[in-house]
C-alpha cells in the first residue's frame, strides 16, 4: 500500500471502529473490546511502518482537494512530532482498551463507551496529523466533543453530568478562540497551509495581529491543557470512569493544548510576549496544581492536580523559547504520558478492588496486592523524578533550563526556587498517595475486601511501568531516536546538542532534585496528620475558577431568562401581532425613502363582470372574517366565495392551469374543514361580568383592525403600484421559447414544472408527502374530542322514526334518504377517474397535469367515503394511500435519477413523440413519467390525509351513522 | 383590471390578517387561508395582466413571449396552491389534536384569565 493510503487508513480505522462498536448489541462487551483492542493495534503498525519508511527524516505528506476554490485541501502530514503524538495515543490507546475491558462493569453498555474512546482516538489522531490550521480547529472540537461524551458517559450520575458539561463549555469556549487565533494566523501567512505557516515565523511575529492571535490560541491552549485560571473543569472530569481519566485526562487529550503550542512554537514562540504569558502561566499552574495536589484525600483528584501541575511544567518549558526547553517538553510529555497513565490505572484498580478512592480510608494494601502496588510504586516515583527512571530524566533536562538565564526578568531569578519547590510538592504527594494506600496498618471497614487485580488488567500497568524503567535507564538506545525525530521537525537545523545520559556529575540540577526529593519525604513525615485533616487545600480560597463558571453560567442563564420574560411572549396572538407589525413597518421603509409613484403600463381595460366578480368575492372575504367566530358553516362558505373567485380571476387572466387546480384545492379544502368542524366546542357569546367594560377587548380588537386595514392597504397599493409598471425582462422568456423544442410540451407552466424546475417540484411534492404521513401519525392514536352538538332536528325524527317502528332499525331512514345522491356519487366514481386521467394525459400540452389530476382523483375516491362511509369503501376498495405515497416519489426520483444512466445530471428530461393508432400523435417525454409520480403521490397524500380525518367520525360511538358534517346552532 | 384585483387583494389580506389575529383556531385557519388567496394573486400579479393569453404555445416553431400571459409566476403559484392545502390540513389536524388534548380552542390552548 502506498504511504498516502496507510496515513489516511491511519485516521480512518478508529471512525470506522467507532461506528462499527456503535452498532454492537449493548451487552457485547467482548466483541466491542476486541474490535477496540484491534483498532489502535493496527494503527500502531501502520504508525510503526510509516516509521521504518520514515527514518530518512522526510516527511509523509497526503492532500486531498477539498475546497480548491478557497485554497484549502485537507492535508494529513505526519513528521516527527506528529509520529510520536500519534504513537502514543494508539499505543496507550490499545493498553487502555485492554485494560477497560476488564474494568467496564458488564451492566454499563460496553459498546457505546468504546465507540466513543474510538471515535476520541481518531479525532486526536486527526488533531496530530492535521496538515492545515482548519483542520487542526475542527479535531479539536471533535476531541472536546467526544471527551464530553466519555466524562458524561454514566449519565445516571448528575455530578458525571455536570462535569461533562463543564468540561465541554470550558474547552469549546477555548476552542472557539483558537479557531479564531488560527483563522488570524491564516490571514496573516497567507494560507492555511501549515507547511506554509511554519515557513512564515518572521511575518507573523512581526505582524500587529500577533498578539491577538497568540492570546486567543494561548486561551485555546490553557484550556485544553487545564491551565490556571482554566483548570477547574480538569478535577471534576475525574467522574468520568477510569479508563477515560487514564487515556484523556494524562496520556492524550489535555496533551492536545501543548501539542498546538509545540506545532506552532517556530512561529510564535521566542518573543517578550510569548515568553512572559506562557512561562509565567505555566509558572502559576506547575505551583498550584502541586499545592492543591498535596492536600487531595481523593486519590484521582490527587492525580488530576499532580496531571494539572505537570501540564504547567510542560508549559514553562515551552515558555522560555529555547530549543533545549522545546526538547524537554517533549520528552517530558511522553514521559509524563507513560507515568500518569499507569498511575491512572493503578488507582482504577485500587477503586475497583476496595470499593473506596479516600486516602484517608486507604492503608496497608500492599498485603492484598503486592504487584499492583509494586508497579504503583514504581510509576509514582517516576512521578516524583527518583532516579533511573524516566521521569528524572525529563525533570533534570527541566532543572537545568530552569537555571539558565534567558531574559534576565523577575521570571527568570525565580523559576529555580519556584521550581524546585514544585518538585518537593510533588515529591510529597507521590510518598502520600504511596505510603497511605498501600503502607501502614491494615485497612479497616472497606467497602469491599480488597484482593489483586486480575493479570490481564495488570498488563497494561506492567507495559507503561516497564516503559519508564526502560527508558529511564537506557534513555540513548529507547527514546532517544524517537525524541531526536520529533525535535527536528519542530527545531529543524537549530536543533541542539543534548545528552540523555543518566549521570552529569555532581550538577546544579541534580543537587536541586536530590533536595526537592529530600524536602518532599521530610515534609509529609512531619506535615501528614495535617494533610488529612484538610477537606480543601488552604490559600486557594481565592482561585475560585469553579465558582466563577458557576455563577457566569448561572448569569447567563438568568440573563437570557429575564430578557424570554420581558421581550418573549408565549401567546399566538401577540406573536403573530408582532410578525405583522413589523413586516408592515419593514416594507412602509423603503417607501418613505423613496416615495410611492405609479408606472406607465397601460394596463388592461377594467370589464364590470370582473368588478363585479370581486364585489362579490370581497364581501365574501369580509363575511367570512365576521361570521368565523359564531357561524363556522357560514364563514366556510364564504371563504370558499372568495376562493371562488379568485379561481375565476385565474381563468379570466390567462391562467388555466391555476384555474383548474384552485377549483380542485379548493373543494378538498371544504371537505376537509367540514370534516373537523364538528369536534370545534361550541361558542357561545362573550358574557361580560357585571361593572367590567369590555374596553380592553375593544381596543384590542380596534388594534387589530387598524393594522388588518393597514396591510390590507398596503398590499393593494404596492400590488398596484407593480401591476401599473412595464414588466422586466425575466427567464420566463426563456421558459416561453424553450418549452416546445426543449421541453416537447405546449402546455409552458406544466413544462415549468416537470421539466425545466422538476427539481422544486419533487421537493413540494416531498413536502406534500411528508405532511400527508404527519396527519396520519398525528391521528393514529388520537381520540377526539366528543361531538359539540346533538344530532340535527331532521335526524333525530327520523331516529324516532325508526325507533318507534319494529321492522325499522335506527339509521335506516337515513340512509334510505340518503339513497339518491349516493348512488350518484358511486356511480361518478369512473366518471372522475377517467376525468382524471384525462387531465392527466393532457398535461403536458393543454392545461391540466398531475397535481390536477391527483386531486381530482381523491375527490373521486372522498366521494365515495361521503357517500357509503369509510367501512363500506374499505370492504370493496384496498386503499393504501401511504404506499401511493411511497410509489409516486420513488417513480418521481427514479426517473430524476434516470438521466444519471446515460451521463446527464439529475432530472434532465428527455422527449419524442410517439404515433399510437387511434389515439394518434402524442408525446412521450420522461417529464411524463415524473408528472406520473406526481400524480400517484398526490392521489395518496390527499386520500390519506381525508380518510385520517374521515376514520375520526368511526371511533365515536354514535359517529356511524351521523353525515360527516353537523352543522353548528 | 390591475385596480380591481389590487383592491381585491387588499380586501384578502385585510380580511385573514383580521382573523389570523383572532383567538380562536378556526379563525386562524380561515385567516389562513384567505391570506392565501391573497399572496397566490399577489404572487400572480407580479406576471402582470393580460386577458386570453394563456401560456400554451403552437407546437412546432419558437414562441414569441410577448403573446402569453407570463408562465413563471404561475408555475410558482401552483407549487403555492398545493402546498398552502397542505398547510391548511396539517393547521387543522393540529387544532383538532389541541382541542382534544386541552378541551379548548383557543389558539394558546387554555382560555384567557
Amino acid at each position: 500500500m502506498s504511504r498516502d493510503a496507510l496515513l489516511w487508513l491511519m485516521l480512518a480505522l478508529p471512525f470506522a471502529g467507532s461506528f462499527g462498536a456503535a452498532l454492537l448489541p449493548s451487552r457485547a462487551r467482548d466483541a466491542a473490546g476486541l474490535l477496540a483492542g484491534a483498532v489502535p493495534l493496527a494503527g500502531a503498525i501502520i504508525a510503526a511502518m510509516l516509521y521504518a519508511e520514515a527514518s530518512g527524516g522526510q516527511l509523509a505528506r497526503t492532500e486531498l482537494e477539498w475546497l480548491p476554490s478557497l485554497g484549502l485541501n485537507l492535508v494529513l502530514r505526519l513528521d516527527g512530532l506528529a509520529w510520536v503524538f500519534a504513537f502514543v495515543i494508539l499505543a496507550v490507546g490499545f493498553l487502555v482498551v485492554l485494560y477497560a475491558r476488564y474494568y467496564m462493569s458488564p451492566e454499563d453498555p460496553v459498546p457505546r463507551f468504546f465507540s466513543f474512546l474510538l471515535a476520541f482516538m481518531g479525532s486526536m489522531l486527526g488533531l496530530v496529523l492535521s496538515g492545515n490550521l482548519i483542520q487542526i480547529a475542527f479535531f479539536w472540537e471533535m476531541t472536546s466533543l467526544f471527551s464530553f461524551l466519555l466524562i458524561g458517559y454514566w449519565h445516571q450520575n448528575q455530578s458525571a453530568r455536570d462535569a461533562a458539561r463543564m468540561a465541554l463549555i470550558v474547552t469549546g469556549t477555548g476552542g472557539l478562540c483558537l479557531l479564531l487565533g488560527l483563522l488570524l494566523i491564516g490571514k496573516i501567512a497567507g494560507s492555511y497551509d501549515l507547511d506554509v505557516v511554519l515557513a512564515s515565523g518572521d511575518l507573523i511575529r512581526a505582524s500587529n495581529l500577533y498578539t491577538p492571535a497568540l492570546i486567543l490560541i494561548l486561551l485555546g491552549a490553557a484550556t485544553k491543557s487545564a491551565q490556571v485560571p482554566f483548570h477547574f473543569w480538569l478535577p471534576r472530569a475525574m467522574a468520568a470512569p477510569t479508563p477515560v481519566s487514564a487515556y484523556l485526562h494524562s496520556a492524550t487529550l489535555v496533551k492536545a493544548g501543548i501539542f498546538v503550542l509545540m506545532r506552532l512554537w517556530p512561529v510564535l514562540a521566542g518573543t517578550d510576549t510569548w515568553y512572559v504569558v506562557v512561562s509565567s502561566m505555566g509558572l502559576a499552574t506547575m505551583l498550584f496544581g502541586a499545592w492543591a495536589a498535596m492536600f487531595q484525600q481523593d486519590l484521582k483528584g490527587l492525580l488530576a492536580y499532580s496531571t494539572i501541575s505537570h501540564l504547567g511544567l510542560i508549559t514553562v518549558l515551552l515558555g522560555l523559547g529555547s530549543p533545549l526547553g522545546l526538547v524537554a517538553a517533549i520528552f517530558h510529555t511522553l514521559n509524563h504520558a507513560t507515568f500518569k497513565a499507569s498511575l491512572f490505572m493503578a488507582a482504577g484498580i485500587v477503586d475497583h478492588e476496595t470499593g473506596t478512592r479516600d486516602l484517608r480510608r486507604l492503608s496497608g494494601l500492599f498485603k492484598f496486592m503486592p504487584i499492583t502496588a509494586t508497579l504503583a510504586m514504581v510509576a509514582a516515583a517516576a512521578m516524583a523524578g527518583v532516579p533511573l527512571l524516566n521521569g528524572f530524566l525529563s525533570k533534570e533536562m527541566f532543572l537545568a533550563e530552569a537555571l539558565e538565564n534567558h531574559r534576565g526578568t523577575v521570571i527568570d531569578q525565580a523559576l529555580p526556587v519556584l521550581s524546585t519547590l514544585a518538585l518537593a510538592f510533588s515529591v510529597l504527594y507521590s510518598v502520600r498517595f504511596i505510603h497511605q494506600c498501600f503502607f501502614g496498618p491494615p485497612p479497616k471497614d472497606l467497602p469491599r475486601q480488597p484482593e489483586e487485580a486480575p493479570p490481564w488488567m495488570r498488563l497494561p500497568i506492567e507495559v507503561l511501568v516497564l516503559a519508564c524503567l526502560v527508558i529511564g535507564v537506557v534513555p540513548g538506545l529507547t527514546i532517544g531516536p524517537f525524541l531526536d525525530l520529533a525535535a527536528r521537525s519542530v527545531l529543524g537545523s537549530s536543533t541542539p546538542e543534548y545528552s540523555l545520559a543518566i549521570w552529569h556529575g555532581f550538577t546544579m540540577p541534580l543537587l536541586l532534585s536530590l533536595f526537592a526529593l529530600v524536602a518532599g519525604t521530610v515534609g509529609y513525615l512531619i506535615f501528614r496528620d495535617q494533610l488529612n485533616r484538610r477537606e480543601s487545600p488552604p490559600l486557594m480560597r481565592r482561585v475560585k475558577g469553579r465558582k466563577v463558571f458557576d455563577s457566569v453560567l448561572a448569569a447567563i442563564i438568568l440573563a437570557a431568562r429575564v430578557i424570554e420574560q420581558r421581550l418573549g411572549t408565549r401567546r399566538l396572538q401577540m406573536q403573530l401581532r408582532l410578525i405583522v407589525v413589523i413586516a408592515l413597518l419593514a416594507a412602509l421603509l423603503p417607501f418613505l425613502r423613496y416615495g410611492y409613484s405609479l408606472g406607465t403600463h397601460p394596463g388592461t381595460i377594467v370589464d364590470p363582470g370582473f368588478a363585479v366578480i370581486w364585489v362579490v368575492g370581497g364581501a365574501c372575504a369580509i363575511g367570512a372574517a365576521w361570521q368565523a367566530k359564531y357561524h363556522r358553516l357560514a364563514a366556510l362558505i364564504l371563504m370558499a366565495g372568495a376562493g371562488l373567485a379568485s379561481c375565476i380571476s385565474f381563468v379570466w387572466l390567462s391562467s388555466p392551469d391555476l384555474a383548474v387546480t384552485q377549483l380542485l384545492v379548493e373543494t378538498v379544502t371544504t371537505v376537509l374543514l367540514l370534516l373537523g368542524l364538528r369536534w370545534l366546542p361550541p361558542r357561545v357569546k362573550d358574557v361580560w361580568p357585571e361593572g367590567q367594560s369590555p374596553w380592553r377587548v375593544l381596543s384590542r380588537r380596534g388594534a387589530d383592525l387598524t393594522v388588518a386595514i393597514l396591510a390590507g392597504a398596503g398590499m393593494a397599493a404596492l400590488s398596484y403600484a407593480v401591476m401599473t409598471r412595464q414588466l422586466p425582462d425575466t427567464i420566463s422568456r426563456e421558459f416561453v421559447t424553450r418549452a416546445y423544442p426543449e421541453g416537447g410540451g405546449t402546455n409552458v407552466v406544466n413544462v415549468i414544472l416537470v421539466d425545466f424546475r422538476s427539481f422544486d417540484t419533487l421537493g413540494e411534492i416531498s413536502v406534500l408527502a411528508i405532511v400527508a404521513i404527519t396527519v396520519f401519525a398525528l391521528l393514529r392514536r388520537f381520540r377526539p374530542a366528543a361531538d359539540s352538538v346533538a344530532p340535527p332536528l331532521q335526524q333525530r325524527q327520523q331516529n324516532a322514526f325508526d325507533d318507534v317502528r319494529e321492522d325499522r332499525r335506527v339509521g335506516d331512514t337515513l340512509r334510505d334518504y340518503m339513497l339518491v345522491p349516493r348512488v350518484i356519487m358511486q356511480w361518478l366514481f369512473p366518471v372522475t377517474l377517467l376525468l382524471a386521467l384525462y387531465l392527466f394525459i393532457r398535461g403536458h400540452d393543454m392545461p391540466g397535469g398531475g397535481f390536477a389530476a391527483g386531486i381530482t382523483l381523491s375527490i373521486g375516491l372522498i366521494l365515495q367515503y361521503m357517500a357509503m362511509g369509510a367501512r363500506q369503501v374499505e370492504s370493496r376498495l384496498r386503499v393504501r394511500p401511504i404506499r401511493w405515497i411511497g410509489t409516486g416519489l420513488l417513480i418521481a426520483t427514479a426517473t430524476g435519477a434516470g438521466a444519471w444512466l446515460f451521463g446527464y445530471p439529475f432530472l434532465t428530461t428527455w422527449f419524442s413523440y410517439l404515433d399510437l393508432p387511434v389515439v394518434g400523435k402524442v408525446p412521450a417525454a420522461t417529464a411524463l413519467l415524473f408528472d406520473l409520480g406526481v400524480f400517484i403521490l398526490v392521489v395518496g397524500a390527499t386520500a390519506l390525509i381525508l380518510v385520517a380525518l374521515g376514520h375520526q367520525s368511526s371511533r365515536t360511538p354514535r359517529a356511524n351513522a351521523q353525515p360527516a358534517a353537523v352543522k353548528e346552532d | 383590471m390591475e385596480i380591481v384585483l389590487s383592491l381585491a387583494i387588499g380586501v384578502l389580506t385585510a380580511s385573514g390578517i383580521w382573523l389570523i389575529l383572532r383567538p380562536r383556531t378556526f379563525q386562524v385557519v380561515v385567516g389562513l387561508s384567505l391570506l392565501s388567496y391573497a399572496v397566490n394573486l399577489f404572487i400572480y400579479a407580479m406576471g402582470r395582466l393580460l386577458v386570453n393569453a394563456p401560456p400554451i404555445v403552437e407546437s412546432g416553431g419558437v414562441a414569441d413571449p410577448a403573446n402569453y400571459s407570463d408562465p413563471l409566476p404561475q408555475a410558482l403559484v401552483l407549487t403555492a396552491i398545493v402546498i398552502s392545502f397542505a398547510m391548511t390540513a396539517l393547521l387543522l389536524v393540529v387544532l383538532l389534536a389541541s382541542r382534544g388534548l386541552t378541551g379548548t380552542d383557543h389558539v394558546d390552548g387554555k382560555e384567557p384569565d
